[in-house]
């Protein structure tokens, strides 16, 4: 499949130019690291703009934020957050009620960008061994994880959560922390296409259940022009969610709803017949 | 039966894959359970930065930000990294290493969104660190007759936490001998004698307090704390024998 997509992009590239195909990658990993910038500007320039990471930060000596999911498992280990937390907690949750949650594994985690090199090397090579797990294993993870929060009334999670550690090890030292970063590289590129943020994370799923109602989300409009080229199927992390929209015809919504899109926009990218924009989840406009 | 199979199917599938995503999700739950209990051993010479009450619901309040390690003006604080003995991500500081300097301000606890590190505490001096114990009486220079004295002038609540208690030298008969006594009621765990001693190895170390302090059972009454409540001695006066060369005290 991957020679197939291969081609049917090397046939139409001179349609669209390079910089076309990857504008929302670009756009991707600029947010990506712009965000770890601002954290590593403080100690490496002493330029202190952003203070801690991205568990809880404080901006510019006046804005928390506080990653709600970590905050969710101290209460739940019987532990009362002073309102500094809990404030930083509830802006965040309400941006991400808006803009989608799974927006933070594609525009803000640093892990995004392994796993994202993993998927991208099982595509080039051509790796097409091993078997994914579930795509629900992540929200039964999830439980688990809070689970062990209140059992053992510490944040159990947190001594080996791969997102908060890589995110803190960049900043403040990683340890053998790289070997985790390490596993979950091989574990994508061998063992699992997309295992780790598309069926494990439990911080995705928590996210993607935060982002249910939100307001921006990709919608296949031109989904008559499709050719069946797959490039999207081949390049989405979550390819469950675009089916239902783009092969839905008349009454079905050309919005993609699953709040597992992360909104990458890769898609958008790919797709040499334009068939995807963003829009609003209320825009049911579709040629189709 | 013909239109029930493929529903049975999968069902089936559904079953098996429900199966194998709790199953999994439950090991790796367990998993990281495990590791947490047995990584929440924090070690002998790891102490926890100040307002820090009790370990267990430390370790339930501390969400790894950094922020107290980014506002500590002395480098003090590190973030612990997985494979250190400190449970991942959590704040720790090893006196010997730099210990803490007791700012005023107090600007690690003022950094803490959570309350792990308690604002309650507004004296630097009430903070709690770990407890100082004299743990090599035979290389304590000190104990060995020489005055020293490093670990008593460097205390931040020196006379208090430390003080010099003055003994006969029995080995030179002559001379005193005096001895670095910490006392608990005042001591911070800061680490300052521990960092100065001038030993290779430091005869003076902070420890985490249930490591570094005893306790008495609880019916336990000293006679003499009575005596001065009660305002007398409280089982009648005692004869008191004379002690040759001491009959001036007997008195």
């Amino acid at each position: 499949m991957s020679t197939l997509a291969n081609t049917s992009c090397a046939n139409t590239s001179l349609a669209r130019s390079w910089l076309m195909r990857h504008r929302w990658l670009l756009l991707r990993r600029l947010s990506q690291l712009g965000i770890l910038g601002l954290f590593l500007a403080g100690p490496w320039f002493g330029l202190w703009i952003v203070k801690g990471n991205l568990t809880s930060s404080l901006t510019l000596d006046v804005l928390p934020l506080t990653d709600p999911y970590v905050l969710l498992q101290s209460v739940l280990a019987g532990q009362t957050p002073y309102s500094t937390a809990l404030i930083g907690a509830a802006i965040v949750v309400a941006f991400y009620l808006l803009v989608g949650g799974r927006v933070f594994c594609a525009w803000v985690c640093p892990v995004n960008a392994v796993t994202d090199a993993a998927a991208w090397g099982r595509r080039r090579l051509g790796i097409k061994s091993g078997r994914a797990p579930d795509v629900r294993t992540r929200t039964w993870l999830l439980v688990g994880t809070l689970i062990a929060a209140a059992a053992t009334s510490s944040l159990a999670w947190e001594w080996v959560n791969p997102v908060s550690m890589l995110h803190r090890g960049l900043i403040f030292g990683l340890g053998a922390g790289g070997l985790l970063i390490l596993g979950i590289f091989l574990y994508d590129l061998l063992v699992a296409s997309r295992g780790w943020c598309g069926h494990l994370c439990p911080m995705g799923a928590f996210y993607g259940l935060l982002g249910r109602l939100a307001l921006p989300r990709i919608s296949a409009n031109k989904r008559s022009q499709c050719d069946d080229c797959m490039d999207c199927f081949a390049v989405c992390p979550e390819p469950q969610v675009i089916r239902p929209a783009l092969k839905g015809h008349g009454e079905v919504t050309p919005i993609i709803r699953s709040s597992d899109c992360t909104l990458c926009g890769r898609c958008i990218d790919v797709c040499n017949k334009d068939v995807f924009r963003l829009a609003v989840r209320y825009d049911q406009r579709s040629d189709t | 039966m013909a239109d029930i199979a493929p529903a049975s199917g999968a069902r089936r599938r559904f079953l098996a894959n429900m199966a194998g995503a709790v199953g999994g999700s439950c090991l790796l739950a367990l998993g990281a359970g495990l590791y947490a209990r047995q990584a929440s051993a924090l070690p002998a010479q790891a102490l926890r930065p100040p307002g820090v009450k009790d370990e267990a619901a430390f370790l339930g309040a501390c969400i790894r930000c950094g922020l107290c390690v980014r506002d500590c003006p002395y480098n003090t604080l590190k973030l612990s990294a997985l494979g250190d003995a400190v449970a991942t991500g959590t704040p720790y500081f090893t006196a010997r290493d730099v210990p803490c300097e007791m700012c005023e301000d107090i600007p690690c606890v003022k950094a803490c969104p959570t309350g792990a590190l308690d604002k309650s505490l507004t004296d630097i001096n009430q903070a709690r660190m770990g407890l100082a114990a004299l743990v090599d009486h035979e290389t304590c220079l000190n104990f060995l007759g020489l005055r020293c004295d490093v670990c008593y002038r460097v205390c931040p609540v020196i006379d208090k936490a430390i003080s010099l208690d003055s003994i006969h030298n029995p080995r030179s008969d002559r001379h005193a001998m005096l001895l670095p006594t910490v006392h608990s009621e005042h001591c911070t765990g800061c680490g300052k004698c521990e960092k100065s001693c001038v030993l290779p190895v430091a005869a003076i170390k902070v420890l985490p307090k249930q490591l570094a302090q005893g306790r008495l059972p609880d019916h336990y009454r000293k006679g003499w704390e009575e005596k001065e409540k009660a305002g007398g001695s409280i089982i009648g006066e005692q004869i008191r024998l004379p002690v040759r060369g001491l009959e001036e005290s007997a008195k």
